[in-house]
């Protein structure tokens, strides 16, 4: 067996499922029981960390583990466990609309006085939680638009060329500076979080490992590939108005230019996404496989339902004065808020460093 | 667009609600007589004038609805929840 030297760290453990599938991965010892897998929480942290191992090996994979094991039939018995857990479990808690014009209808309306997660960064957020907000969002935005990539053999025509449009400008139209996953690594940067891939998956709580694992789940099914179609939609009608709120929060505190930018760029960008998405994604594949209408609905509703989770987690604990992370941020560079001109300084050679305000507040700490 | 060559018309997408649709790069003269640019593969004009990123659209067209109204209780939709109105980062 070869194994990659190189490729991000292996996070740590969360409880029985997760330990053992990363022992496995180091070929240290057998993978969950069956039992395991029916008794643990649908959306809890070991579950969803021990399909996110699994998952991530389709795309950076990790070092000191065989790249191999990406199709080891027994790996794959325990995903499609996993898997099979964490879908019953969607289908039977998210509440869903009966048609796709009525799922759709209900994102295109802005409440007056919205009480979402990007407005409460907008009003009060802390460079702290702000911060926060950045470590858990980075295990999707330092992979945007790769897990989405998935659908596109899956689809034809229309929808086809329209989503690979709006891929292409995720890529950043061909300029390897405009990836829209290197613009959030530049907003990370400004925030002082450590950019590398997979050195925040430790701080990431259940909630957006659910989150980044429903797009896995429905990318590598082409029999869920109107969920796929229908989540992807969804993010990008809600994306426009929260950017903009987001993008205050950075310049309310501060934060810097290229953290403005990445939520900038998104308020422009998903203007037009959202437009494609809807008539010419949903509208070319809902011509070419009517029968999906159903699929595309239930990937909308139940990423609503995985993003409320989301929010009440983030704004209950952020309201109680408490950190939202599972292990601590790494930080490198100043912080924000401790910059002096608005610009982080060099950082190379700087120690990547565990964040001292949520080192104590954790959730991992009584909790393991 | 299939078989577009270059002296095809260019074709905009107009609705009665919401922005026209081009496919970029455009070019936009403001009243002001100052030019804006986008080379966005498609490119969304606001129609509305409510954008605050005029000419861009940002979405601003969008009907905007009082909290209560966010999840109205009919029958092609799910009963109202407690939760905070969710927002998806962006994508
Ligand atoms: S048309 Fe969209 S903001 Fe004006
Ligand atoms: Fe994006
Ligand atoms: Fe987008």
């Amino acid at each position: 067996m070869t194994h990659e030297s190189e490729g991000p760290a292996l996070p740590a453990d969360r409880g029985r499922l997760s330990a053992a599938v990363k022992a496995y991965l180091l070929d240290a010892g057998p993978l969950p029981s069956d039992g395991d897998v029916e008794a643990a929480d649908p959306y809890g942290d070991d579950l969803q960390l021990a399909l996110y191992l699994c998952y991530e090996l389709h795309y950076r994979g990790f070092a000191g583990v065989d790249p191999g094991l990406e199709w080891d039939p027994e790996l794959l018995r325990t995903r499609a466990a996993l898997e099979e857990r964490f879908l019953t479990a969607l289908r039977a808690d998210t509440p869903v609309h009966e048609t796709v014009e009525g799922a759709l209808k209900e994102l295109l309306v802005e409440p007056a006085d919205g009480t979402g997660v990007s407005h409460y960064l907008r009003d009060e957020g802390e460079p702290w939680q702000l911060r926060e907000y950045a470590a858990h969002r980075s295990l999707f935005h330092l992979k945007e638009q790769d897990p989405q990539v998935w659908v596109l053999p899956r689809l034809s025509g229309r929808a086809k060329a329209a989503l690979a449009a709006v891929t292409f400008d995720e890529y950043g139209g061909g300029r390897p500076d405009q990836v829209h996953a290197k613009l959030f690594a530049d907003l990370m940067t400004d925030l002082g979080l450590d950019t590398t891939y997979g050195r925040q998956v430790d701080a990431g709580c259940a909630e957006m490992l659910a989150i980044v694992n429903l797009m896995s789940l429905f990318g590598l099914h082409r029999r869920l590939r109107g969920a796929l179609v229908g989540h992807f939609a969804e993010v990008e009608i809600t994306s426009s108005p929260a950017s903009r709120r987001l993008s205050e929060a950075m310049r309310r505190t501060g934060a810097g230019p290229a953290a403005e930018r990445y939520y900038d760029e998104h308020v422009e960008a998903d203007a037009v996404h959202e437009q494609i998405m809807r008539h010419e994604v949903i509208g070319g594949l809902l011509e070419d496989e009517p029968q999906l209408a159903d699929d595309i609905v239930f990937g909308i509703d139940a990423t609503e339902y995985l993003e409320g989770r989301l929010a009440e987690h983030l704004l209950s604990r952020w309201r109680a004065g408490e950190s939202t992370v599972y292990r601590p941020l790494r930080l490198v560079g100043k912080r924000v808020g401790e910059q002096a001109e608005g610009q982080v300084g060099e950082q190379a050679g700087e120690e990547t460093r565990e964040d001292p305000a949520t080192a104590g507040r954790s959730r991992v700490l009584g909790a393991v | 667009m299939p078989n577009d060559s270059a002296d095809a018309p260019r074709r905009i997408t107009v609705q009665r609600r919401g922005p026209w649709l081009v496919d970029g790069p455009v070019e936009v003269e403001l009243e002001d007589g100052t030019t804006v640019s986008s080379d966005r593969f498609r490119v969304a004009l606001c129609t509305c004038r409510r954008s605050r990123r005029y000419p861009w659209c940002d979405t601003s067209h969008r009907r905007s609805a009082p909290p209560a109204a966010r999840r109205p209780a009919t029958d092609t939709e799910p009963p109202s929840e407690a939760r905070p109105a969710p927002d998806a980062g962006p994508a």
